[in-house]
């Protein structure tokens, strides 16, 4: 089977040892079956066990290896190999605007918050039927785009205004969270959601900058979402 | 106590205010457009902005220009400056320049 | 080393489906429950199903549960326990129409109820013709699922402890479990969480094979927790091979992809399943296509340069159905294996999917384990629920969508069960048993100070590819014995692994370690129990059982319709009977399995 060799630039940080972060160079033969860069990033951890990374489902559901790759966030797993230039080095980074606990392991805390705050459930204060509440197919068709995010945080970490105010904004993830509950038509809580963005922070710190589309690795629109909100209220107020 | 506290209520006016400003002074540029080459010399300008709509016009898209200044420049200071007394006072005098400027433009334009 | 103690009433680990539904019944019963994830709640592996979760609703045409328990225990080849599997089906109703009040976006009819599709083995009245019973979230039920129902944790405040790794389970000399030991990743601290009640729903071990579909994660902790404290683990013989894993990558493709009218194809374009299941075709049981792609393989009709895999074609699907019901699929052919469901055929192989075995549960989520004269007695203080529990309601091969049901159903009745417990009979902690807290310091301690070791990542390669060359979709004599060898001199390097990074904070490496020291008691379980089967059912088929008209299929129902208990100790086998008396209708009677 023929073999190629990949070079990395890998972020490396052990507060248990590194006074400070260093990019460690290093390089790993591959094949044919290495299809995925998280393919290639076993491989490494194979070579040297201390670097530390994030992973569990390989297949873009779980949303556990979310990097920063030459630059773009993205999932290790849906990354191919082949797309990255070889000529030179891999370079990986945790993703930007979180702390960073180890290598390529950033502290998720506030990202979690964030979506924490938003009442990310379904609140419905009628008396629960016997069988399942009705919703017609175009009314379910609304949470297309929405219901499907994996809470990488690749979006909210790639989104300057969250560099900017990560405890204030609520960021492209928890807005998109949001917006998947009030366009639920079986949520009451509308009114109260609405209000509770309705805040110079909360939303309103999206600049339509759109990085988040651009990096989300399931093609979801969180863009979009918040523009939707938006419309909701100025049709409330007006 | 370090607490963060989020729910000021004002998010959308000021968004919403951004935008129909916005839509203020691009409809006075599209005037400003078809008027000036019409303008021939100081006296032509001074004829032009001494016309009673031109005059409220531009009163109109200064007032606009100042909010939407305001929402602009009031954001970046939150964006990056965190101390609330600095960001206050940052906030005070971008307000009294934005007063000051409206004042001497609405002065220049009715002393014409 | 230094270790906290922290008291809860109950103690949950495992925050997938199981988890989440069980810590669902605690904290709205207002009890101080912990909940124990090595990864955060939405990365468990439930968020990969795809397919549906079984209901028999009948929201598109006449369905009965009595007809889904009879399919069931088909499935199981008649090793299910009767009385679970009728608990597990009258209970489907109401676990899936909560789960739509939790907010779970199923998919609707026209009508506004939920979507079901047809799926592999579930058929009306009494396996006459497929039948709609799997509730759909378009191809991603799973993460759908789980996410709705970490959402109601939210609601319900339930405590997470978010990436800890937990170690053993603390066992006291009368056989009472008393709680967890656990490590949080980012620190490295001990905590020995105090429980009155624990449940485990620490999900299957599928990566004791090379190829699989599972994700790293699934790593059988609590059946390495279990069977390191004496409890014994059941019938892990039976290993599901899922038949259309992406040829390669060992991605999953659903079984909806079939339920939606896709179809398998040899070399020749032939539709091979209506050789093998005349009735059923595509949608027969898992284990039943499997073994007839393998069939198809091995007598040279499979595709590509090597002949090594089959084809699954939805190609003459519109394209707005599969866009519309199964747009993950779609992106999953596109992603690995480089092709355009649409338009080409998506490469597809049997890979291993799901542990049928596991902890010996009864149905109400209690572990039982022999004692005496008695086969099923209740282990107290300790539940378990989802894959790694064993009810038993797969026996020898599940259905399609039956393990999302599986998780709702004994998610909850473990929780009701641990509440009960808590509620009707309140008492102290009782102290905890400094024996088995050593127990978990010693083996951290080997780890650390192993000097000339095993490489961790090269002895699970030879754990996984020994259990996939031994112990596949065929199974031959020689190999089993052969194999049983192989992974006890694998056993031996488990216990001499080294690692090179002793680094506190979040050490993967140390973790990766751990979680070895539980695939491979998984691993021996599974090798020693399969080589002690003589038999051919469900999804353990020998060489040396073949079909014939005493014993059809090559099932032994006079020698063998038992349940497997493999110990750790000695790797002593013992065994139990099948339960074949339902709770209130009549037992369904041991028939040739056909479909």
């Amino acid at each position: 089977m023929t073999t190629r060799n990949i070079q990395f630039k890998i972020y490396r940080y052990d507060p248990d040892k590194d006074a400070k972060p260093y990019m460690q160079d290093i390089s790993v033969d591959i094949d044919a079956t290495d299809r995925k860069l998280l393919d290639v990033m076993v491989k490494l951890k194979a070579k040297d066990d201390s670097i530390a990374f994030r992973r569990s489902c390989r297949e873009g559901v779980c949303g556990s290896d979310a990097l920063n790759i030459n630059g773009k966030n993205g999932l290790a797993c849906l990354t191919a190999i082949d797309s990255l230039p070889i000529d030179k080095p891999i370079v990986l980074r945790p993703l930007p605007g979180l702390p960073v606990i180890r290598d390529l392991i950033v502290d998720m805390t506030q990202f979690f918050k964030q979506y924490h705050s938003i009442k990310p459930y379904l609140i419905n204060n009628d008396p629960p039927p016997e069988r399942e509440r009705l919703q017609s197919p175009e009314d379910r068709e609304e949470l297309n785009g929405l219901y499907e995010c994996i809470l990488c945080a690749c979006c909210s970490t790639s989104c300057p205004s969250f560099w900017w105010n990560p405890d204030k904004f609520v960021g492209p993830a928890g807005l998109l969270a949001a917006y998947r509950f009030i366009a639920d038509t079986r949520d009451q809580a509308t009114s109260e959601r609405l209000d509770d963005l309705d805040d110079p922070y909360r939303l309103f710190r999206c600049h339509t900058i759109m990085n988040c589309v651009d990096v989300c690795p399931k093609g979801l629109n969180p863009t979009k979402a918040i523009g939707k909100i938006k419309d909701m209220m100025v049709k409330r107020a007006i | 106590m370090n607490r963060i506290v989020v729910g000021a209520h004002y998010g959308l006016k000021d968004w919403l205010a951004q935008r129909v400003t916005a839509v203020v002074m691009a409809l006075y540029t599209l005037l400003m457009i078809v008027a000036v080459p019409t303008v021939d010399g100081y006296e032509g300008w001074r004829a032009l902005m001494s016309h009673g709509l031109i005059r409220f016009a531009t009163f109109v898209f200064i007032i606009s220009l100042c909010y939407h200044a305001w929402v602009g420049v009031r954001d970046i200071w939150m964006d990056y400056v965190k101390p609330t007394a600095v960001r206050l006072m940052l906030h005070v005098l971008t307000l009294l320049a934005l007063v000051g400027y409206a004042g001497w433009a609405i002065q220049v334009i009715w002393r014409l | 080393m230094k270790y906290t103690v922290r008291k809860f009433d109950a103690v949950i680990v495992g925050a997938g489906g199981a988890g989440l539904r069980a810590a669902i019944q605690l904290s709205e019963a207002g009890l101080k429950t912990a909940v124990i994830s090595k990864v955060f709640p939405t990365r468990s592996h439930t968020v990969a199903a795809q397919g549906g979760v079984a209901a028999s609703l009948g929201n598109s045409e006449e369905d009965h549960w009595h007809w889904h328990m009879y399919d069931t225990i088909k499935g199981s080849d008649w090793l299910g326990d009767q009385d679970a599997i009728e608990f597990m089906c009258r209970k489907a109703n109401e676990v899936v129409v909560e789960l739509e009040h939790y907010g779970m976006p199923f998919d609707r009819t026209d009508a506004g109820k939920i979507y079901q599709r047809p799926f592999g083995g579930h058929m009306s009245n009494f396996g006459e013709k497929p039948v709609r019973r799997s509730c759909a979230a378009a191809d991603r039920t799973g993460h759908a699922m789980l996410h709705a129902m970490y959402q109601r944790n939210v609601k319900a405040n339930t405590q997470f402890f978010v990436e800890w790794q937990a170690l053993d389970l603390v066992r006291d000399a009368e056989g009472e479990v008393l709680g967890v030991t656990a490590m949080d990743m980012e620190t490295g601290e001990i905590v020995v969480f105090h429980a009155k009640a624990t449940i485990f729903a620490t999900g299957g071990a599928g990566r004791i094979f090379y190829s699989s579909t599972n994700a790293f994660i699934n790593t059988g902790d609590g059946l390495g927790m279990a069977a390191r404290a004496g409890i014994p683990l059941e019938d892990l013989e039976f290993w599901q091979f899922h038949p259309t894993g992406v040829a390669g990558a060992g991605v999953l493709i659903t079984e909806g992809v079939r339920g939606e009218g896709g179809i398998l194809r040899n070399s020749q374009g032939e539709r091979f399943m209506e050789r093998y299941a005349p009735n059923a075709k595509d949608l027969a049981s898992r284990d039943v296509v499997s073994r007839a792609m393998t069939t198809e393989i091995n007598e040279g009709r499979g595709c590509g340069p090597h002949k090594d895999f089959v084809l699954l074609d939805i190609t003459h699907l519109p394209p707005e159905t599969i866009m519309k019901r199964l747009p993950g699929i779609h992106e999953i052919a596109l992603q690995f294996a480089g092709v355009d469901a649409l338009k080409e055929p998506i490469p597809v192989v049997p890979t291993a999917h799901y542990q049928m075995g596991g902890i010996p549960t009864n149905y109400h989520g209690q572990v039982v384990a022999p004692q005496g004269s008695s086969q099923n007695v209740a282990v107290p203080g300790f539940y378990a629920a989802g894959e790694c529990a064993c009810a038993s309601v797969h026996g020898a091969n599940r259905l399609g969508t039956n393990s999302l049901l599986d998780l709702l159903v004994f998610g909850k009745s473990a929780g009701e069960s641990a509440v009960d417990q808590l509620k009707k009979s309140p008492k102290a902690h009782k102290e905890l048993h400094q024996e088995s807290i050593d127990k978990t310091l010693a083996r951290l301690d080997r780890l650390d100070g192993q000097k000339d070791g095993a490489s961790v990542h090269e002895t699970r390669l030879t754990l996984q590819r020994t259990m996939q060359n031994h112990c596949g979709v065929f199974r031959f004599a020689d190999k089993l014995k052969e194999g049983v060898q192989k992974i006890l001199d694998v056993q031996k390097d488990v216990q001499r692994t080294e690692i090179k990074d002793k680094s506190k904070v979040f050490n993967t490496a140390r973790i990766e370690a751990l979680e070895l020291d539980n695939l491979i008691e998984v691993a021996v379980a599974t090798m020693i129990s399969a080589e002690a089967r003589k038999e051919s059912r469900g999804a353990h088929v020998r060489d040396d059982a073949p079909d014939t008209p005493a014993n059809p299929n090559g099932r032994d129902d006079k020698n063998w319709l038992k349940h497997t208990l493999w110990f750790k100790e000695g790797n002593r086998l013992d065994y139990k009977s099948v339960k074949l008396t339902p709770l209130t209708v009549e037992s369904i009677a041991l028939k040739t399995r056909a479909y």
